[in-house]
């Protein structure tokens, strides 16, 4: 990490800066000999409880894999990720992900979609008990009347947040979220947004974002790590001091229009180099 | 403004004239708008016609092409022997049930294989090689190994109707386990499924449009392995009732057999379409094969 940067005066630190540690990436490089490629060099990362946290860069800068080192999708090939004091060692129940597309399964009603998960970890007579849960979370998500509902009826914005009822399910404490509404227009995506805020809040999850969205990044997140490309690493962490819950009226203060300033400058360094 | 937008201009119209409205309806061409059982009516008139022409003029002897009159009396003949329960009836009992037999041999079959090709490394390198040897093997020639090793009853056709449908099954099942995205797949590993969960819950489902696909072609090829096995190793079946017929030159019986197994033909592909929009209800699916 290069600098540290404090955007905005401290008025209010962030209560996050406090908590404990959850997530401790230390030293991990990922590199793909067959294609030459050195995906990641030497990061590292602490994600504290009930923080939320994004990582912005160009596409292929890394951001992905770094995603799937945390999850447990791929090994690094050196340094080692810890999450909740224990090693990851392969995927993890207390890890919740969410990707681009909804990917919700058509042969599935929008509920048998939620509970997934449960019917995955726990059998198929796990998965009718967890139905009330799975209802509530669409009630909270604003599907009750879709519950019994197939995939092929939902709009795009709606799939996306049957989607986030079947990650939340299983109860994760901590949410990987790939470019999760990028394919969603902009106005449902700013509803998206501020959704994805309410229900993080409510649950004092912690969240890692990925996203090539600078305005996106600063409104969500208590911090926003930008990265370069190859071999991908940190030059710059943005702590946002915007306070809670955020407005999407914010976008429009300097205060925002600095933060976003500041990143996009780094991006564009990046970029030329 | 200089660029006039043909809105713009419907407006302009429709003020000077104060009667033109500026709504107007796309129209395709009449051709086109023709309702199909016309449609379909026109062509059935115009390839009977065509027909009668050609035997009317004398150019073909009605041995080689006999009449449109002529088959009709002999698709009158064999339905009414066909309704009354008579000898062609229990004819084409058998060759139904070589077909049954044949169509649900190649469907458990090319699945298992499917499967087994689709799934696992093994399968797709080392299997896979062999089963394509198989499948370009002429594999009419087999007819007469499977009478020396089955007989002259249902069981050759059986097996020859097999053989030629399980390979389209084959690639078809194995094709669908291919076809779940990066997406699912990934999803399936961070909720730690295995990898039967992942194959019974999310590939099979995904590939299940293929496997239809699949199903269709081999539904196509399971008649005409049938059929073929009648005519080199006799039995009793209605390839047997053709090959009689037609050495005694009787070709109308003959035109007028083949239309009633075309109709046994399309009643399996229906019967295999029926079953994709039941099983694969999430899938708009036509007729035609289509994925």
């Amino acid at each position: 990490m290069e600098r540290r940067v404090n955007a905005v005066p401290h008025e209010t630190e962030s209560a996050a800066q406090d908590a404990r540690p959850i997530y401790v990436l230390t030293d991990v490089s990922k590199v793909f000999p067959k294609r030459n490629v050195h995906a990641l060099d030497h990061i590292n990362l602490t994600l504290r409880e009930g923080s939320f946290s994004s990582v912005i860069g160009a596409s292929g800068c890394g951001k992905s894999t770094l995603l799937k080192i945390m999850a447990g999708l791929q090994p690094p090939s050196e340094g080692s990720v810890m999450l909740d004091g224990r090693p990851v060692l392969g995927t993890r129940d207390d890890i919740g992900m969410m990707f681009q597309q909804a990917t919700l399964f058509p042969w599935r009603t929008v509920i048998e979609n939620v509970v997934l998960p449960i019917e995955i970890r726990d059998g198929k007579a796990a998965a009718r008990a967890a139905h009330d849960q799975a209802r509530e979370l669409l009630g909270m998500a604003g599907l009750s009347k879709f519950a019994g509902a197939y995939p092929n009826e939902l709009s795009g914005g709606m799939a996306q947040r049957a989607a986030i009822c079947r990650m939340l399910v299983s109860k994760p404490s901590v949410l990987l979220l790939d470019e999760p509404f990028s394919a969603l227009d902009e106005l449902t995506r700013d509803f998206m947004n501020m959704e994805l805020q309410r229900i993080c809040m409510e649950r004092n999850a912690t969240v890692f974002l990925v996203t090539h969205s600078i305005p996106e990044a600063v409104i969500l997140s208590d911090v926003v790590y930008v990265m370069s490309p190859r071999p991908g690493r940190f030059v710059e962490e943005v702590v946002v001091n915007l306070p809670r819950p955020r407005t999407l009226d914010m976008i429009t203060t300097p205060r925002f229009g600095a933060l976003v300033d500041r990143i996009r400058g780094h991006l564009e360094m990046g970029v030329l180099e | 403004m200089t660029h006039v937008s043909p809105a713009d201009e419907g407006v302009h119209i429709a003020a000077s004239s104060g009667a033109v409205s500026t709504v107007w309806v796309e129209e395709g061409s009449w051709f086109d708008r023709v309702p199909r059982s016309v449609a379909m009516a026109a062509i059935f008139v115009l390839g009977v016609g065509l027909w009668q022409l050609v035997v009317v003029t004398g150019i073909v002897s009605p041995i080689i092409l006999p009449s449109p009159v002529e088959t009709a009396e002999q698709i009158w003949f064999v339905g009414h022997n066909l309704l009354t329960g008579g000898y062609m009836l229990t004819s084409l009992w058998i060759t139904m049930k070589e077909v049954f037999y044949g169509f649900v041999l190649a469907i458990v079959l090319g699945f298992t294989l499917g499967v087994i090709v689709g799934e696992t490394a093994f399968g797709e390198r080392a299997l896979m090689p062999y089963l394509v040897a198989f499948d370009t093997m002429p594999k009419v020639a087999f007819a007469p190994l499977f009478i020396a090793w089955l007989g002259f009853g249902i069981e050759s056709k059986v097996a020859l109707a097999t053989y030629i449908a399980t390979f389209p099954i084959i690639v078809g099942t194995a094709a669908g386990l291919h076809a779940a995205d990066e997406n699912a797949r990934m999803l399936f590993k961070t909720l730690g499924a295995s990898r039967w969960q992942t194959l019974v819950k999310m590939k099979l489902p995904t590939g299940m449009p293929h496997f239809f696909t699949g199903l269709k072609i081999g539904s196509v090829g399971v008649m005409a392995g049938a059929i073929t096995a009648e005519f080199l190793g006799g039995g009793k079946g209605f390839g047997e009732l053709i090959r009689i017929a037609s050495t005694n030159l009787h070709t109308a019986r003959v035109f007028s057999l083949i239309i009633y197994l075309s109709l046994v033909g399309m009643l399996i592909f229906m019967a295999v379409v029926w079953a994709q929009k039941r099983f694969v209800f999430w899938q708009k699916s036509s007729a035609v094969m289509e994925h």
